[in-house]
């Protein structure tokens, strides 16, 4: 009978049919534990995001805290919105004119990079191109017809997009987009390493955001599970010892 | 020191029954030195359930049953409240550590029949603490007020509406509104930290009474207590609980533990298991996520659910595959209770429905597709047919004879 | 108890016995250590949230426009804390009632910050910053001045201070309780400095200390 669960357990994996692919993901190889990564995040967020999205449950003291910042430089570098610095990363946008402005009120991002996932923002912030068909001008590869304007497009320069024919097994004929292009080549390598480094940073702090406490749930975890073996085996010294009476 | 513990108990004794509870049901109660691996399961959904009510305590504290404020307390907790993340990821995975549990223990009643005669009570209240596990489970995952609480609530009370005649009104009523809302958050609020717990304690509490009464069924499935007794006053296959199994219980319970320490510091979402990323986004009763599916102890009834492309007959299905579960004892005929003395027939039906059952777990959690479907189809009627069918290869089934003494 | 029988079994030897309570105690010791730590996380969920310190951080006052004899109630930490201008008779009187009082000199060390231990429990002597909870049971007393007509029908030879409703207790200007009165213990002087002249911050510590 064991053999027999076992090898369904076994199996298991093989039933699991391949599962309906979405776009590519760009890999996001975020690092908690770096804390200029981190700072820089925080600062890129304060400055491009923190005008439209709020971030209700992140509190400017603990970011200062968590991330190694003085009480001054988080005044100075993040706080634009309060001098409070037990606050949190509230807006003075409504959401009224969020949706006034952009046809929605933009979203809270504190849990953002948990609903989202991580390498997902980091993709959509890497695949704002031209789209003269949008109000804005501007489409997203994750996101399609997103509402929000490409806000770090100071950093990033502007992308179009460079379309394929490509027939289908119908032999209809189709355009479909194979990849984005900056509009503007100038020093393309360095400025597209410096933005992909930009991006990940912001999307770092974003992860930390979404869960403040994983660093510390790590470390607290090694300790748990340290006691919990010694545990393991002093009580099975004793249940060794006191089973010596049944076999 | 010792006269004075003596003195005490003595004087305890004289007015409620301490020394009598300990013996009736810890020293004095026997049970088959051959309790295996499967036997761990009884104790540790008793540990999951302390752990539940206490960090569930806990949780209350800081929690706000209001559709404007549920979402922010739930992230409150996890980052404003000392320790609240810690707390708070106990109580989500220990949600489905639950199920683990309860899942293995019921599994193992099926291994070794510890649903017959004269077990039938025993099995029927064990099955009536998995429905109200369900019904704590399901008003608990809307508490945190994300998208997946809201469909996932949405989708189930809605299951209400195909009953014929009273169907939508009763939905309603469930709801207390059209649609689930702040009303609903705040009703099943009290049902999951009020009602469902009192009614889950007691049915333990009859769950361990019967059990006491009828005695514990073993991997062999031999009355133990038909044997005499020996010259401690022990049946010759029996060894009291304490101190034998509360030791080894404990081992379990460190097994146990690390297992879910493990859980909750390294992977608290369990890859959407436990946790699902839909969940972080605040419920919008304007949007319906792309993907909805239960979490995962759900899926394979919701598999069988979608099994059936007709709305009655699909809650029909569902339903039906519990109350299946109900009528095991009356539906396994063999002469033997314990797979060890099975046939290969039943073993092999038993297989099939492992099979069927996880496969149906699998397919409860995909997006619906022809083949998917089709194969929940094949699934359900094997589901099915494990339990109609049993009153029959059970009695076909070649088994073999069973020993007088416990074999192990 | 009878389970003794039971529970003793089969046991050889005084080795093995002695061998069985070492274990029982190994593991109740090591069990007992992890229970308890396991219990810090959920007491220390009870404290103050973040949220909750973040509510009782430091409050400014502006005292520009007090005037003598005046008292301004300011909410820091969710407790009324007073700010009462004292005139230079006020202060003179002072002196005068430590007879009458449980700790003239301020020696409780808990009740007042230490640059606040001195004659007026203040740092500029015109002005007492107290907070305003009577150190009996919690109820917050009444400010009474020495020209109040009920300040007759109270006490004797009033010569302003702080009277308590719920059970009777009396301080005077600089927050000194009288002996005779159920509260224990003067006022409770908070952490406090001032930004200039005119502003005062409560919750934070002046300079020095």
């Amino acid at each position: 009978m064991k053999r027999l669960i076992l090898a369904t357990i076994l199996l298991l994996p093989t039933l699991a049919f391949a599962s309906t692919e979405g776009p590519l993901l760009e890999q996001a190889h975020t690092d908690l534990n770096n804390k200029t990564s981190l700072q820089e995040g925080a600062k890129l967020f304060a400055n491009y995001c923190l005008g439209c999205h709020s971030a209700n449950y992140m509190r400017f003291e603990r970011i200062g805290k968590d991330l190694g910042f003085t009480e001054e430089e988080v005044k100075q570098s993040l706080m634009y919105t309060t001098d409070k610095i037990g606050e949190t990363m509230k807006i003075a946008l409504k959401p009224a004119d969020g949706i006034t402005w952009f046809g929605m009120a933009p979203p809270d991002l504190s849990v953002t990079a948990r609903s989202r996932g991580v390498n997902w923002l980091y993709t959509y912030l890497l695949t704002f191109y031209l789209d003269p068909k949008r109000p804005l001008g501007v489409n997203n590869l994750m996101f399609k017809d997103v509402a929000m304007p490409h806000v770090l497009w100071e950093r990033q320069g502007w992308q179009k997009p460079i379309y394929e024919t490509v027939k289908d097994a119908e032999g209809q004929e189709h355009q479909v987009l194979t990849k984005l292009e900056l509009v503007d080549k100038t020093n393309e390598k360095e400025r597209v390493e410096k933005y992909r480094q930009e991006v990940l940073n912001l999307v770092t702090f974003l992860e930390y955001m979404g869960e403040p406490t994983k660093l510390e749930r790590q470390r607290l975890g090694m300790w748990v599970l340290l006691y919990l073996f010694i545990f393991l085996i002093v009580a099975y010294l004793l249940k060794r010892e006191y089973w010596k009476d049944i076999h | 020191m010792n006269n004075l513990l003596t003195a005490t108990l003595g004087w305890m004794d004289d007015r409620f029954p301490v020394s009598q509870w300990w013996n009736e049901h810890l020293a004095h109660y026997y049970a088959p030195k051959n309790f295996n691996f499967w036997y761990y399961f009884g104790s540790l959904a008793i540990l999951v359930l302390v752990i539940q009510l206490v960090t569930g305590i806990f949780l209350a504290i800081n929690y706000k049953p209001d559709a404007s404020l549920a979402f922010a307390s739930v992230e409150y907790i996890m980052r404003d409240v000392e320790y609240g993340w810690l707390i708070r990821y106990m109580h989500a995975i220990g949600g489905s550590f639950f199920f683990i549990t309860v899942y293995l223990h019921m599994f193992r009643a099926l291994l070794y029949g510890s649903y017959r005669k004269p077990r039938e009570l025993l099995w029927i209240i064990g099955m009536l603490i998995y429905l109200s596990l369900m019904a704590e489970s399901f008003l608990g995952y809307l508490l945190p007020w994300g998208q997946m609480s809201y469909w996932g609530a949405q989708v189930i009370i809605s299951l209400f509406g195909a009953i014929p005649y009273i169907g939508e009104d009763l939905a309603v009523w469930v709801r207390g509104d059209f649609v689930v809302s702040d009303i609903t958050l705040n009703r099943f609020f009290t049902y999951h930290v009020v009602s469902m717990p009192i009614i889950l304690l007691g049915l333990v509490f009859l769950h361990i009474i019967a059990l006491h009464h009828v005695g514990s069924n073993n991997p062999d499935g031999i009355e133990i207590k038909k044997q005499p007794k020996n010259e401690k006053g022990w049946y010759l296959d029996g060894i009291p609980f304490h101190p034998y199994y509360t030791v080894k219980d404990i081992v379990g319970v460190a097994v146990f533990m690390i297992i879910f320490a493990a859980a909750l510091f390294y992977a608290p979402e369990m890859g959407g298991y436990f946790l699902e990323q839909n969940n972080f986004f605040p419920a919008d009763p304007m949007q319906t996520p792309q993907h909805i599916e239960p979490l995962w102890y759900f899926t394979p009834f919701y598999a069988i659910l979608r099994a059936i492309p007709d709305k009655l007959m699909g809650v029909v299905a569902m339903g039906a595959s519990i109350v299946v579960l109900f009528l095991l004892p009356w539906l396994d005929r063999s002469p033997v209770k314990s797979i060890r003395y099975k046939g290969i027939v039943f073993k092999f039906a038993l297989f099939l429905f492992v099979i069927s059952f996880i496969g149906l777990g699998y397919l409860g959690m995909q997006v619906p597709t022809a083949t998917f479907t089709l194969m929940s189809q094949i699934l359900s009627v094997i589901y099915f047919a494990f339990f109609l069918l049993m009153p029959f290869y059970s009695v076909w089934d070649k088994t073999k004879p069973v020993p007088e003494r416990l074999t192990d | 108890m009878s389970a003794q029988s039971v529970t003793q079994v089969s046991t050889d030897s005084i080795d093995d016995k002695s061998k069985r309570h070492f274990l029982i105690a190994a593991t109740t010791v090591v069990g007992g250590i992890g229970a308890g730590f396991a219990a810090i996380p959920f007491i220390l969920s009870l404290q103050p949230s973040a949220k909750t310190r973040a509510a009782g951080a430091p409050v400014e006052v502006d005292i520009g426009k007090l005037e003598m004899g005046q008292r301004i109630i300011v909410e820091w930490r969710g407790k009324p804390v007073w700010v009462v201008r004292r005139s230079e008779k006020n202060l003179a009187d002072l002196v005068t009632l430590d007879s009458q009082l449980r700790d003239p000199n301020s020696e409780k060390i808990d009740q007042q910050p230490v640059y606040a231990k001195n004659a007026g429990r203040s740092i500029k002597s015109e002005y007492l910053v107290v907070v305003g909870i009577c150190t009996h049971l919690g109820c917050s007393p009444s400010y009474v001045t020495e020209e109040d007509p009920v300040a007759k029908t109270l006490r004797a030879d009033w010569k302003g201070g702080f009277f308590c409703p719920c059970h009777g207790s009396f301080f005077d200007l600089a927050g000194r309780v009288f002996q005779g009165v159920p509260a224990p213990t003067n006022l409770v002087v908070p952490p406090h400095k001032y930004l200039s002249d005119t502003r005062v911050i409560v919750g934070v510590d002046a300079e020095g200390a």
